[in-house]
């Protein structure tokens, strides 16, 4: 830009911005105001509970004791962090070859897993549902951190293989021809290049698990819940229990909410797949 | 690059994700049209009969199939509209100078990381629940009849909650198009006398031609699976108002137990989601080649 902006005029943008974006932010706003009131309190009027009350954390100490809270939580890391990595150790060798040794099937076979997110996951509920019932996998985490792991394996081949077309072949061939072995060539090459792309396929996949609540509903029930089925068991009559709801779902989408705002930059690329950066 | 030696290797680095995914989509696939020419249900072990096209004449002719469709669509739709005129219109307004960007812009894009049975229950709750809720607080005080949101308008309270959860997302993409527009594209333009209508139509709108067409498309394929906020807030209900085809799918296998008939309603499910699929396929497959 080479006009100098006023400071008028930004001052109105940010007021203008500002309101907007607080707007949106509300719910998220309130539910961290209420998570901290107690059950009287979170039901008065608007006005009455922001001035007219007083702080309490007894609401977190409830959830936990009334319903194991952070059996739930566990669940959510172990299947949102499992099947990421579960995800990487099959993706990485998958988009490493496809980007490095490209041969002319290599659009089509990378078009084509991209393909098999596009199936409706209601469409194969039935078969999924009878074939867990069948192993013993219903309500397990073994179970949905599979299920996850393959739901979400499309994006993190086609985010490594973004990532990895952008590291220059020709250093890859100059290791080589100082004698690096294969071997060397990932560990001291390609490995340390390819650490930030890595770091943040792993944060939004990690986002996309912890949040995914189709099949998480539906293949478990208490053991293996995750965050997204506990909260959805508040729905009905638990959910007018608004201090108690608010500090289960503060505690669910927290860390969620942290890690996003660290890997906003790189969220578009992994969920356009590519199509917009 | 690639010796004999080198592609063989990379075949074999390839296949556990192919044959993992082939297996994954492959096998439920053939079995969930198998069963759905079946007469099968779970609560009637042992027999299950080749039923022929019954089950989908059936889920068809089924008074709920036309509910579902026609709500599936119209949640489809309505909530483009929003997010997608939403979106534009937050593109352009975060694009500008101003303070505080980073704050702003994590207010906006932050309802996006809400898992959506926290942001529906929060939304049911909190703020449309008439006796306690936010709006009916509001609307009591300013004297006005506080509105019973799900019971009266189940479908638009749907809409509304689905859209804050996805105005995000085609906030943020359509923000990343807008920052590779040329600004000497627009000077030029605007010292020709371009007012700013013209700018937008004749230059901003055709930039963001490309991201709006992926935002559209890359939405549909997940809002043709909306669930989880259906079963917190209204369960399908009243009636059939707020029953998509994937909540009706949901309730005839897993709740009737009949796999027969969810299983057809799957084939339909996976039959309009791939036309869909066809259109975001192209889209992305030519961005490949450049």
């Amino acid at each position: 830009m080479a006009r100098a902006i006023s400071t008028k005029a930004k001052v109105t943008n940010t007021a203008i911005a500002g309101t907007l974006g607080f707007l949106m932010f509300i719910p998220i706003l309130w539910i961290l105001i209420l998570a901290f009131k107690t059950e009287e309190d979170a039901i008065r009027a608007p006005l009455e509970i922001l001035f007219g009350s007083g702080w309490t954390t007894d609401s977190f100490g409830t959830v936990q004791a009334r319903s194991d809270y952070f059996k739930h939580f566990s669940n959510s890391v172990i299947i949102s962090v499992g099947s990421t990595f579960l995800g990487l150790l099959i993706a990485i060798p998958a988009a490493w070859s496809m980007a490095f040794v490209p041969s002319k099937h290599t659009k089509n076979v990378l078009m084509w897993m991209l393909s098999t997110k596009m199936l409706p996951p209601v469409g194969v509920l039935v078969p999924i549902y009878l074939v867990f019932r069948d192993f013993n996998l219903l309500d397990t985490r073994l179970g949905l951190t599979i299920v996850l792991m393959l739901i979400n394996l499309p994006i993190i081949i086609w985010m490594l293989y973004t990532y990895f077309k952008e590291i220059p072949g020709e250093i890859l061939e100059a290791a080589r021809m100082d004698g690096a072995s294969l071997r060397d060539e990932v560990i001291y090459v390609l490995t340390p290049m390819a650490i930030p792309g890595m770091a943040s396929t792993v944060l939004l996949n990690i986002i996309l698990a912890w949040n995914e609540a189709f099949w998480t509903i539906n293949l478990t029930a208490a053991n293996a819940a995750p965050l997204t089925a506990f909260i959805a068991s508040y729905s009905s009559p638990e959910g007018l229990f608004y201090a108690k709801l608010s500090a289960a779902s503060i505690m669910a989408i927290a860390p969620i909410l942290i890690m996003g705002w660290f890997s906003l930059k790189q969220l578009v690329r992994g969920l356009t797949f590519g199509a917009v950066k | 690059m690639s010796t004999k030696a080198s592609r063989s290797a990379a075949r074999m680095m390839i296949s556990p994700a192919v044959l993992l995914l082939l297996g994954w989509m492959l096998i439920p696939l053939c079995m969930t049209v198998y069963f759905s020419f079946l007469r099968y249900n779970l609560l009637q072990p042992g027999t299950t009969p080749f039923a022929g096209w019954e089950n989908y004449y059936w889920f068809v002719t089924d008074p709920s199939f036309k509910a579902a469709i026609t709500n599936t669509l119209a949640m489809v739709g309505g909530i483009l509209c929003v997010t997608t005129i939403g979106g534009i219109g937050f593109a352009l307004l975060l694009d500008k100078p101003m303070f505080a960007t980073g704050l702003i812009r994590i207010m906006v894009i932050a309802p996006f990381f809400v898992m959506p049975t926290v942001s529906a229950l929060v939304w049911k709750n909190m703020f449309m629940n008439p006796v306690n809720g936010i709006f009916g607080n509001l609307a009591t005080s300013l004297g006005f009849q506080p509105i019973d949101f799900f019971g009266q308008y189940p479908l638009a309270s749907i809409i509304f909650i689905v859209s804050w959860m996805w105005l995000p997302f085609a906030t943020l993409i359509l923000l990343t198009a807008l920052q590779s527009l040329d600004q000497e594209q627009l000077e030029a333009a605007e010292m020709d006398g371009a007012g700013w209508g013209s700018r937008f139509w004749f230059i901003m709108l055709p930039h963001l031609a490309r991201a709006i067409t992926v935002v559209i498309l890359i939405q549909t394929i997940f809002l043709l699976s909306i669930f989880a906020e259906i079963l917190v807030t209204t369960n399908g209900g009243p009636g059939t108002a707020t029953t998509n085809l994937t909540y009706l799918i949901y309730v005839s296998s897993l709740l009737q137990f009949d796999v027969g008939m969810g299983s057809a309603g799957g084939v339909i499910a996976i039959i309009l989601a791939n036309i869909v699929a066809i259109f975001l396929m192209r889209m992305i497959g030519k961005n490949l080649d450049a």
